[in-house]
């Protein structure tokens, strides 16, 4: 089996102060202090960009070497908005083979040295096809905007219906010290918020944010771990229009159904849940991936409460992308972090009393690359 | 950053799914799509003939960039449309010869080869292929 030991994280936000490595080692110092378990086999870093934003790439021996760790095997993960999960799960992989007993995972983007917004946009873009999607001048939030315009449709939503889950997650982030923007919104301020690509708003998009999250991993059942009970993973066609169902997310059914079937868990175990919602009407598919709302359904049930911090079934106490922040690579490792916390009983004003289990679901690129992970209280 | 592609071969290399929508054609699942590749996205066949696909079709769904990626910020706003081509075959393309406003689903639109954009420094210019609205004779 393997545990969580340990976890830390920077606040997230525009950190004009820090380097792509000073969030990293802030996030893994933290990490190791919290963790019974203090010196590790391997290191695993979960990063989308490095290369384009930050001209650095062979990130697993640049953060080893600042970490005054070099000797330690250390490599980068990339899968777009879903490194920091791909990380995670490549690492307890090492782990369950024997090879490793412990590993650090650093989920870390530096995307404010960019500074320049169609720069910003480009890099973002990578995670779509760069020869047919994003060389047309399709932007990232466009082809979330053509899924947003295409589930419209075929649910008959209208804007409004979108409203509900960034309102949620923006009233969930208040009481998160690391949250990027710990503020509420109104129906009101959705509505006013400016297009970025019709019909997707600034309200319905995740920001973009510096940030870096740490888990220390290990085989070692320590005071206050939490057990990684599964994980899965899946990939989607890349390009939208090869998809055959456009507002279904195939890699995260997928990814969900492998990790409940190795945690010997059915959804409905499930107490506490992270989603994806880099822009709303992904948060909706998310949970319509899950098993957790019938389809063209899920705005009804944000609206009703269900999934509040004291409602049915708690998601994103900590306000997810949408307003704890989506340091892109990093928001995998922040997802299961925060879990860890909730599990161990120390997420503050955010807790969610009484939860078991947990699922967290990460995605790349619009769907085409996802992992979710299960995790347990010991 | 290193993201603005200026190498000529890049566009030269894709000129026939570019200019001509060259799209596969699966001869194990019988579905087409675009753009050619030597595998089929549908069933993994590697059975697959080229085709140039139909220059006219509809547009299924649409959105209008405000913020656009580097070297696109000139042309913004414009509308990036998911079109269904005579065969049914799906194609992502920007709209062209129309104003955002004038855009609706189900709209009659034909290929025409366009500027995408001008490079950078280099000013090397990538011609491509976009859709207009179909002409009323
Ligand atoms: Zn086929």
């Amino acid at each position: 089996m393997v545990y969580v030991n340990g976890a830390g994280f920077t606040k997230i936000g525009l950190l004009w102060e820090y380097s792509l490595e000073d969030l990293a080692v802030e996030a893994a110092l933290k990490a190791l202090e919290d963790s019974e378990v203090k010196s590790v086999d391997a290191i695993v870093v979960g990063n989308m960009t490095s290369g384009v934003m930050n001209s650095q790439e062979n990130l697993g021996a640049v953060i080893a070497d600042s970490l005054g760790m070099a000797g330690v095997p250390s490599i980068k993960v990339e899968a777009a908005c879903g490194s920091g999960g791909a990380a995670i799960m490549w690492a307890a992989i090492s782990i369950m083979s024997g090879l490793f007993d412990s590993a650090l995972v650093i989920g870390v983007e530096k995307m404010t040295d960019v500074t320049d917004i169609p720069d910003q946009t480009s890099a973002l873009a990578t995670a779509a096809n760069a020869r047919y999607e994003s060389s047309l001048g399709a932007s990232f939030p466009s082809l979330n905007a053509l899924i947003m315009r295409e589930y419209m449709k075929e649910h008959g939503l209208s804007e409004e219906d979108f409203a509900h889950l960034p309102i949620l997650m923006h009233k969930n982030a208040v009481d998160a010290k690391h949250a990027q923007l710990r503020f509420r919104i109104s129906l009101e301020d959705y509505l006013k918020s400016p297009y970025i690509s019709e019909p997707l708003r600034l309200l319905d998009s995740s920001p973009i944010g510096d940030g870096a999250a740490a888990l220390v991993i290990s085989s070692r059942r320590a005071d206050e771990s939490v057990e990684i009970s599964g994980f899965g993973a899946a990939t989607d066609v890349v390009s939208i229009c090869q998809r055959d169902d456009l507002t279904r997310l195939r890699s995260v059914e997928l990814a969900a159904k492998r990790a409940l079937k190795m945690a010997h868990l059915e959804i409905r175990d499930i107490d506490l849940v992270q989603i994806h919602d880099a822009f709303s009407v992904m948060g909706y598919l998310n949970l319509e991936a899950l098993g957790l709302v019938e389809r063209g359904k899920a705005h009804i049930r944000v609206e009703g409460g269900d999934f509040n911090r004291d409602g049915w079934l708690p998601v994103n106490p900590e306000g997810g992308l949408k307003a704890r922040g989506h340091p892109v690579g990093a928001t995998g490792v922040y997802q299961v972090a925060e879990i860890y916390l909730q599990l161990s009983d120390r997420a503050g004003r955010c807790q969610v009393e009484g939860a078991e289990t947990a699922i967290a679901v990460n995605i790349g690129g619009t769907g085409s690359n996802a992992s979710v992970h299960i995790l347990r209280r010991c | 950053m290193v993201l603005e592609r200026t190498s000529i071969p890049l566009y030269w290399r894709d000129r026939g799914i570019k200019y001509r929508l060259l799209g596969g054609e699966c001869k194990s699942c019988n579905r087409r799509f675009f753009p050619y590749r030597k595998v089929c996205p549908h069933c993994g066949s590697t059975d697959v003939n080229k085709v140039n696909l139909p220059r006219r079709g509809r547009v299924v769904s649409f959105t209008v960039v405000h913020n656009a990626p580097r070297g696109f910020e000139y042309y913004t706003p414009y509308v990036i449309a998911l079109i269904e081509l005579k065969d049914g075959t799906r194609l992502l393309s920007q709209l062209t010869d129309v104003e955002p406003d004038e855009v609706r689903e189900g709209m009659e639109v034909e290929m025409v080869i366009r500027i995408h954009r001008t490079c950078g420094e280099s000013w090397l210019i990538a011609y491509g292929y976009k859709f207009r609205p179909v002409l009323k004779k």
